[in-house]
């Protein structure tokens, strides 16, 4: 009886998925990010490619933070060939850093901006761009209007765009599909040896469209992302 | 109407060309030369040469012999040509039809041009005289035959101008030379004792056609008028401008996009039809109160897309002020330039950095916010991190170098930050640093990393790197300036690591 409760209200929450506009995914298809338990977090257990993502910032080292995980994310979406546009304020990233996250960084085009109403403007442009793979965004603030028209652009286009908001301040509710903090956690010891072991974050989603938001720890070794599991601090709490 | 033709004979083309590119050269005896089987051999000389005795065909070591101080420069193969159609497109003025007759001629077309300039008399002086002001040594003659007009300016002392009906006339004392004819006829004609043209004239056809072939016979129909000769005119290049003038003068905004989508869709036309691009226009727009407003678009790839061209007009036309009104457009293609054409796909396939739609996507951001704000690195051959990459010149330039795989900072800061540092140890990692009045203890450090400077640049201290890890788990790119017992060992923050 329970058991059939369960397998019911499971099917109700794929039909509810689909009337809002989740497809499930075409098999073979998850997983790809190497993001392991955080893509269950998200509808239908798949990171979700072609929508906007929101990373908060809130001082120059999560600015950092932020920037490698979405060049780790980048350089799986990357690897078809495609192109990344990079969207900064003071054209502080550092190219040559890319070619450690398995990023040709002259796939990248950088455009500095210093207003954020341009950096939205060329945001939206590019994400409506349909050759892209990717295009990354660092803005101060995002409103909610703002915020849409970034995803409207990326439903017809397929392009993935992630936000890195500077802001420190209350955040307010946008559009986007996650949320999410990076900060960095002291990497591994290395069995008493002096130097630093792989890069290691604290994954934070802090809002999900109809997912699951929690906190991971995730490791950068050698071109892709590994989950630290002794770590896992999951949260249980849904979000609508 | 009886036709008449001018012919034209510059008769040191190539020297006089460039004498007037190098005035210096004016004053010296100087020759072009051209290796030919081993020697070098002169193929145009200057005319003061030729007056010392260094003519066209000798050596060069011979000429030096006759002419000690003789100058001699490299000749470049298409010279005559281009200077040929310089002058052509020049002499457009005095007739619509001009053609370039190779290795150092003109011939043109001057029916019904030449009583403009009162007489034909008067009519090849102003050629002649506005083109020896040049500084080109011309001759020139008029005809009824190009073939006459040709002869006459080459080797006849007499009037240059050959009256209506009287060729034959004027050819008959000149040299078969004058006929235009190939080095062998010539040869033989010179064997058999045909000092003139005179005695061919009054040879039977067909004789002559068995001992010379039928071109001495199509040369002198040529220059006797009996067949007509067709010119190739020079067609000066037409420039990528469009007008539209307005019956009404023009206000607003959408009445200036319509103007500007009009006077695009008729370019483009043009455009795809001879196989270019676009990729620079500018936009004239004369108001009626006299002054003009310019808008300018400029596409980092040629386009001939008329969507695409108006986007880009269209974040200018803000800019446009049209006061009282606009009552004429004028679009005007400074820069185009050929086009590949690539075949239309039905799936969309990643082209990368290739894709129409990423440059049009360039295009639209360089017009709105700048093209100075869009960049692509590549590596460069540096270890110094702030000359560690150099800016892409164009969307496809490809890396010379393969990109380096030292550790480095993903955020670097412009210029480093100074920072106190503790250390334990002179050369160890630091210990403890402080940054804008915050305390990291550094848990976790590798290093150092030494890059020194390009001495051959700038003098200054070397930089040891150390990548640091604070009790956070932040990750730091410091360094220090110098060694450490110069006493101005000084520290500074650099960058931050994901």
């Amino acid at each position: 009886m329970v058991a059939a409760k369960r397998e019911l209200i499971g099917k109700l929450q794929k039909d509810i998925l689909q009337w809002e506009g989740y497809k499930p995914p075409a098999p073979g298809t998850g997983g790809l990010l190497g993001l392991g338990p955080i893509e269950a977090a998200f509808p239908n257990g798949v990171f979700p490619i072609a929508a906007v993502h929101e990373l908060v910032c809130g001082s120059a080292e999560q600015a950092a933070a932020g920037s490698g995980f979405v060049t780790g994310i980048l350089s799986t979406l990357l690897q078809q060939g495609g192109i990344g546009v990079w969207i900064g304020r003071s054209r502080q990233l550092f190219a040559p850093a890319l070619s450690t996250f398995g990023i040709m960084p002259h796939k990248i085009i950088f455009i500095s901006l210093h207003k954020d109403k341009d950096a939205l403007w060329v945001m939206e442009e590019a994400l409506k761009c349909a050759g892209l793979a990717a295009v990354v965004c660092e803005v101060g603030e995002l409103d909610f209007k703002q915020s849409r028209r970034l995803q409207l652009a990326v439903e017809q286009s397929r392009v993935n765009g992630f936000v890195l908001r500077n802001a420190s301040g209350k955040l307010n509710a946008t559009a986007c599909a996650a949320r999410w903090q990076i900060k960095s956690l002291p990497s591994a010891d290395l069995g008493g040896l002096p130097g630093l072991g792989f890069l290691r974050w604290q994954v934070e989603l802090l809002k999900v469209r109809n997912g699951q938001t929690g906190k991971w720890v995730l490791e950068w070794q050698e071109n892709r992302f590994v989950p630290v599991e002794e770590l896992l601090i999951s949260e249980e709490r849904q979000v609508g | 109407m009886q036709k008449r033709f001018m012919a034209i004979w510059f008769r040191h083309l190539l020297t006089d060309g460039l004498a007037l590119s190098q005035p210096g050269l004016k004053e010296l005896p100087f020759v072009l030369v051209m290796p030919v089987k081993n020697r070098i051999v002169i193929t145009a000389s200057s005319s003061l040469a030729e007056q010392q005795g260094a003519f066209t065909g000798m050596a060069v070591a011979d000429a030096r012999a006759a002419v000690p101080e003789l100058v001699a420069i490299d000749d470049t193969p298409g010279k005559a040509a281009k200077l040929l159609r310089l002058l052509g497109l020049w002499c457009i003025r005095y007739t619509p039809i001009v053609a370039i007759d190779l290795p150092d001629g003109l011939l043109l077309d001057i029916s019904g041009c030449a009583h403009l300039w009162d007489s034909e008399r008067g009519y090849l002086k102003e050629i002649v005289l506005k083109l020896r002001n040049a500084g080109f040594d011309a001759r020139a003659a008029i005809a009824d035959t190009p073939g006459a007009a040709w002869a006459v300016a080459r080797f006849a002392r007499a009037s240059p101008i050959v009256p209506s009906g009287k060729q034959s006339q004027a050819i008959a004392g000149l040299p078969p030379a004058a006929l235009r004819l190939e080095p062998e006829i010539l040869e033989r004609l010179q064997k058999l004792g045909f000092r003139t043209i005179g005695p061919l004239l009054s040879m039977p056809a067909p004789t002559l056609r068995r001992r010379f072939g039928t071109t001495l016979l199509t040369r002198l129909d040529q220059a006797l008028g009996k067949i007509n000769e067709v010119l190739v005119p020079i067609a000066p290049p037409v420039p990528y401008v469009e007008r539209l003038p307005c019956l009404e003068p023009i206000r607003t905004a959408v009445g200036i996009e319509i103007a500007i989508e009009k006077l695009l869709s008729e370019l483009c036309l043009r455009l795809q039809a001879e196989g270019k691009g676009l990729r620079k226009a500018v936009l004239k727009c004369i108001r009626i109160d006299g002054h003009t407003v310019q808008a300018g678009i400029t596409t980092s790839r040629g386009s001939h897309s008329v969507s695409h061209l108006l986007k880009l007009f269209g974040l200018q036309i803000a800019r446009i002020e049209p006061a009282l009104g606009i009552e004429l457009f004028v679009l005007e293609a400074s820069k185009v330039e050929d086009m590949e054409t690539v075949q239309e796909q039905i799936w969309a396939v990643d082209r990368g950095l290739a894709d129409t739609a990423l440059a049009e996507l360039l295009d639209r951001v360089a017009g709105k916010v700048g093209a100075e704000t869009i960049r692509r690195y590549l590596p460069a051959e540096h270890y110094w991190p702030e000359r560690s990459v150099k800016v892409a010149a164009s969307l496809t330039e490809e890396p010379q170098v393969a990109w380096p795989e030292q550790m480095r900072p993903i955020r670097l800061l412009h210029t480093p930050e100074s920072i106190e540092v503790m250390a334990l140890v002179p050369d160890n990692p630091p210990k403890i640093f402080i940054y804008k009045n915050k305390r990291h203890d550094i848990i976790k450090a590798d290093g150092p990393e030494r890059i020194g400077r390009e001495w051959w640049r700038d003098g200054g201290q070397h930089r040891d790197y150390f990548i640091v890890e604070d009790s956070e788990g932040q990750r730091y790119w410091v360094f220090r300036s110098g060694h450490y017992d110069g006493g101005d060992a000084r520290w500074y923050l650099h960058g931050y690591f994901a």
